[in-house]
């Protein structure tokens, strides 16, 4: 993810230059994406996001570029060489399901793994199969599925193709919230279950928070932030990640659970945080906090509603719209961003260095499966 | 060979040559940005516009001994086309194809490109991602196509009077029978023909829309 890192051609990894007209924008990127994980691509619509992925799989031609997977090319302008899209070892999840309706959902599965003389990961028909919960349906038509179902199917058939990679592009943009909230889980244990790396398009950060391990930003066509989420989550400077639903993410390790309130104490670097809900003792927790959730303290207030108050200095304050700015914290090794009024900000006089207290609302406490959703106050 | 013998065999080859000559160019038609696109549909749609004595005179003139088609025919086989069953099968492509092509293009643009795109993303080339998916995703555009051209062939009258005359077993069809027999006055005969086409075409008709009607509700 690092763009100043040199590579060799037989690094482990998509290396790719890509520029590409379109009436809209220009695509013009360069940079490395590393084997492993999942790599986010952020950016509002119209950012080239899709045009990306799309000149990976061999679906668009640029009208100059290069690509180097794992140090094989399989696309080089100057060369006029071009890997054909089958040839390619990827999976595509594209934004609706597209399976095909005359055939079943087992032989929709089938249909890539058949073709597949893949080298990618190796992967079990059964156990894709359990993973995304598809063993009831396995004898249906695609049209007797529900919206989220078929991209189930969709998510699993683009596995079992056994990809090095799989690009995935707003898989839950056409799904209802409800409907996203439960596939949300099925991606978040393919990330914790299987080894193959995701690279995942969205424009709703809060997706991205919850499964991404690096992350980048587009913009008009350009990659303006890469690197991992956490930091650039932080980048608080780009309009993007600037708006309603700025805030970092901190992953904490799961504690005590209080049965009589329904609460479980989790740890991470900056203190113990209440979390709503029971969670798996031991496990370890993403837990996303918005900036409009965090609110500031000279001292520690004494008799207040919110549970969790935890000490941190300012990193810096940045401005943000007219009447507010946005407060990077410092918390042990994590860091947070609270959403101020200007006019707090000056009254408190709040200066960088300041030892201050964060009050975080336990309801903005979200876990990864909880994401996008919102919690009852 | 009985005329209606004749003029199934012709039918049933034609509707195979515009099969395997059709699909790639509604395929392509369906599918290309070219600029020439225009052009192309208006020349394959013109036998639909033109009276068919038209097409036949220019078929005539083109496949006739001396014609750049008939004369290098002669010199490669022997053989004139014109008043032969070989040229009766390119006359009636020619005057048939749009009836091929227009509702295959219907069915390839409607599929559009995604189902493909999908299926190549799994690993199909080309040609495996149109046999496996789009084919059988626009049987109804098939099913038409091979309906109507086949129906059309069996129904052409002024081309065939044109370019393949009247030759028995060889090129006097069905439609050139009748009307034969209505000008010698055996109208009995040109009834008893008329009554088995008539029940023939309706029975391929209707047998297309109740297939039609099946894979729709698939």
């Amino acid at each position: 993810m690092n763009m100043r890192t040199a590579t060799t051609g037989t690094s482990a990894g998509i290396e790719m230059r890509y520029v590409l007209s379109r009436a809209d924008f220009d695509l013009d990127v360069d940079l490395d994406i590393p084997m492993r994980g999942i790599t986010g691509v952020f950016g509002e619509s119209g950012a080239g996001k899709t045009s990306l992925l799309r000149c990976i799989a061999g679906l668009e031609r640029p009208s100059s570029g290069r690509l180097v997977v794992d140090g094989s090319v399989w696309q080089d302008t100057a060369s006029r060489r071009s890997l054909p899209v089958h040839q390619r070892e990827i999976g595509y999840v594209f934004q609706e399901p597209r399976l095909f309706s005359h055939l079943t959902v087992h032989r929709n599965l089938d249909y890539g793994r058949r073709r597949a003389q893949r080298r990618g990961v190796n992967v079990e028909f059964e156990q894709i199969v359990a993973l995304l919960g598809l063993e009831s349906m396995l004898q249906r038509m695609p049209d007797a599925l529900s919206g989220g179902e078929a991209q189930r199917v969709s998510i699993a058939r683009a596995l079992l193709c056994e990809p090095r990679f799989v690009l995935m592009d707003e898989p839950l943009a056409a799904l209802d919230k409800a409907r996203r909230a439960e596939i949300l889980p099925f991606l978040d244990r393919l990330h914790t279950e299987l080894s193959v790396p995701i690279i995942y398009v969205s424009h709703n950060i809060g997706e991205i928070s919850a499964l991404c391990d690096q992350l980048l930003v587009m913009r008009r066509g350009r990659v303006i932030a890469d690197g991992d989420l956490q930091s650039v989550l932080m980048r608080t400077d780009l309009p993007a990640l600037a708006g309603e639903e700025a805030g970092s993410v901190v992953v904490a390790k799961v504690g005590s659970y209080d049965a009589e309130y329904d609460l479980t104490c989790v740890r991470f670097s900056g203190g113990e945080l209440l979390v709503a809900g029971r969670h798996e003792p031991g496990s370890e927790l993403r837990v996303r906090v918005r900036a409009n959730d965090v609110s500031l303290c000279r001292a520690r207030p004494s008799s207040t509603t919110i549970l969790n108050i935890l000490p941190a200095v300012v990193d810096s304050i940045d401005p943000d719209a007219d009447a507010t700015v946005l407060v990077h914290l410092s918390l042990g090794s994590d860091r947070l961003i609270a959403r101020v009024t200007r006019r707090s900000s000056t009254e408190l006089n709040l200066q960088v260095g300041d030892e201050v207290f964060a009050q975080i609302k336990s309801v903005a406490v979200r876990n990864v499966l909880q994401f996008g959703t919102a919690l009852p106050q | 060979m009985g005329p209606l013998l004749l003029s199934i065999q012709l039918a049933t080859i034609t509707t195979l040559v515009l099969l395997i000559v059709g699909t790639p160019l509604a395929w392509w038609l369906a599918h290309t940005p070219s600029r020439w696109k225009p052009a192309i549909q208006a020349t394959v749609a013109l036998p639909i516009v033109l009276p068919p004595t038209v097409i036949g005179f220019y078929l005539l003139i083109v496949l006739g001994p001396y014609g750049a088609v008939g004369r290098w025919w002669v010199e490669v086989t022997g053989t004139a086309l014109t008043f032969s069953f070989t040229g009766l099968v390119i006359a009636s492509c020619i005057y048939s194809l749009p009836f091929a092509v227009q509702p295959l293009l219907v069915a390839f643009q409607s599929l559009g490109r995604r189902d493909i795109e999908a299926a190549r993303t799994l690993g199909a080339s080309p040609l495996d991602a149109f046999f496996s998916v789009a084919a059988p995703l626009s049987a109804h555009g098939f099913l038409n196509a091979i309906v109507l051209s086949f129906a059309h062939t069996l129904g052409e009258f002024g081309v065939v009077l044109m370019v393949g005359g009247n030759i028995p077993g060889e090129t006097r069809v069905i439609s050139i029978a009748i009307y034969d027999h209505v000008e010698s006055l055996d109208y009995a005969a040109a009834h008893q023909m008329s009554a088995l086409l008539l029940v023939f075409a309706f029975v391929v008709l209707l047998s297309m829309f109740v297939i039609n009607r099946r894979l729709l509700k698939r």
